[in-house]
């Protein structure tokens, strides 16, 4: 049967787009911090990455390339560029390979707190920390992918993860002693 | 090592970032360690808060309606368009016929044979000997079940992929034996079976995708086989296992 390559790549896009779905407008969501602006990124998301799946390398990460996409999208928009303009991340710092620091007994206290005050400490945390954080621990990326996906240095990926969590940590006792 | 080098490797532990020998390491410390292994536990569970609680939006139903529509396969041509519904209509009346018949002894045997499925992946998770053959390299694993099981299959490649083979061991289902692999993705297991197709009968596995018990199981037909792919983790994770392994065989 004839198939034209049209439908065909439309066809493949879907199979592959449309699980990740739900995810994508999560972590949309996230970025945006707003429902209208999440339906908007991600169907510019869509869009975009259906029209350039013909330079999609077949076998490659399409996760890696659509969350690609999508934060490209958002740090062009005009919300992303407001927040960029008002964020500086020490990115020299960054790359220096940190160790993990350990816990304090106050650890003990963050395993207590409710998820509505993760959430609020998350939604709070610059865009940066956040992103990698959603990608590590809710899209359970590699270092690997999340490099790809941020374009950044594997090094980079795990010195921003783990000022990320510190920070995390940090802003849920500060709510605690609120 | 001092428990404070220890402590600096436990977040790239539980990402599942360290290397085969540094994981084994660090394991073999933890079983030792009082003071990492309660250390340990706490970032667990403290990862664990951080991915529930960045489950937070839901996208609604409209919304996915549209962007379904978006990408949907530009439509058909003018000939398709006036006969494909009438086609359908007709094919729809002999196949609702004949799937009344057929729909709940299959059903019930399907929903049976994923339940089998899914307690033999968790039999698999709580077992201390997970596999009866130990090996990462797909050439020791595929000989091994030679003479074991009346078929043979291909084990996937994975160099690249963030897929690691654990091993794997015979499983039996329906009377037949059949392969089990097992798999690991970051601190998911994964199990394969495989069977003969024509040994499981006339049963509803014809869906691309099901969830039994929370659990994803993924199933397809190939070459006379019948594959499951079963996990607790995430579909996509599932999808690019299933596509490396269809490669194979």
């Amino acid at each position: 049967m004839f198939v034209s390559e049209e439908r065909f790549i439309s066809g493949s896009f879907e199979e592959l787009a449309m699980p990740l779905f739900d995810r994508l407008y999560n972590f949309a969501h996230w970025l945006t911090q707003n429902r209208e602006e999440a339906e908007d990124l991600v169907q510019e998301t869509y869009a975009k990455a259906l029209k350039g799946f013909r330079s999609y390398r077949q076998g490659t990460n399409f996760r890696a390339w659509i969350y690609q996409i999508l934060r490209n999208t958002f740090l062009t928009s005009r919300t992303g560029l407001k927040l960029a303009s008002s964020i500086s991340l020490d990115e020299d710092s960054e790359s220096q390979n940190l160790p993990v620091s350990s816990d304090t007994p106050e650890t003990l206290l963050l395993q207590r707190s409710d998820q509505q005050l993760v959430q609020q400490a998350l939604g709070e945390l610059a865009v940066p920390y956040r992103e990698v954080l959603l990608l590590c621990e809710f899209e359970e990326m590699s270092y690997q992918e999340m490099s790809a996906t941020l374009a950044v240095p594997i090094g980079t990926v795990m010195s921003r993860l783990s000022r990320a969590r510190r920070a995390l940590r940090d802003a849920v006792q500060e709510m605690q002693k609120r | 090592m001092a428990c404070e080098s220890w402590k600096g490797k436990l977040d790239a532990y539980f990402d599942g970032e360290l290397s085969a020998a540094d994981a084994r390491a660090l394991n073999e410390h933890l079983n030792q360690c009082a003071s990492c292994s309660a250390e340990g536990l706490r970032r667990v569970q403290w990862k664990r808060t951080v991915q529930a609680a960045a489950h937070k939006f839901t996208p609604d139903a409209a919304f996915r309606a549209r962007i379904q529509k978006q990408i949907a396969s530009p439509a058909r041509s003018s000939w398709s368009r006036r006969w494909i519904p009438a086609f359908a209509a007709a094919t729809a009346v002999l196949i609702v016929g004949f799937l009344v018949v057929n729909f709940q002894q299959g059903r019930s045997g399907g929903q049976q044979l994923l339940g089998e499925l899914t307690d033999q992946y968790v039999a698999t998770l709580a077992s201390a000997n997970p596999v009866d053959v130990i090996s990462t390299d797909r050439h020791t694993v595929k000989p091994w079940f030679e003479g074991k099981i009346p078929f043979t299959f291909n084990v996937p490649e994975l160099q690249g992929s963030p897929f690691v083979l654990v091993g794997g061991k015979v499983s039996y289902l329906r009377q037949s034996s059949g392969a089990e692999l097992i798999f690991r993705v970051r601190q998911h297991q994964i199990s394969v079976f495989i069977f003969q197709e024509e040994k499981l009968g006339h049963v509803a596995v014809k869906a691309n995708v099901h969830s039994a018990l929370s659990f994803q199981v993924k199933t397809w037909q190939q070459n006379g086989l019948r594959f499951f792919v079963v996990s607790d983790a995430g579909s996509y994770d599932l999808d690019q296992l299933s596509e490396l392994i269809k490669a194979a065989n």
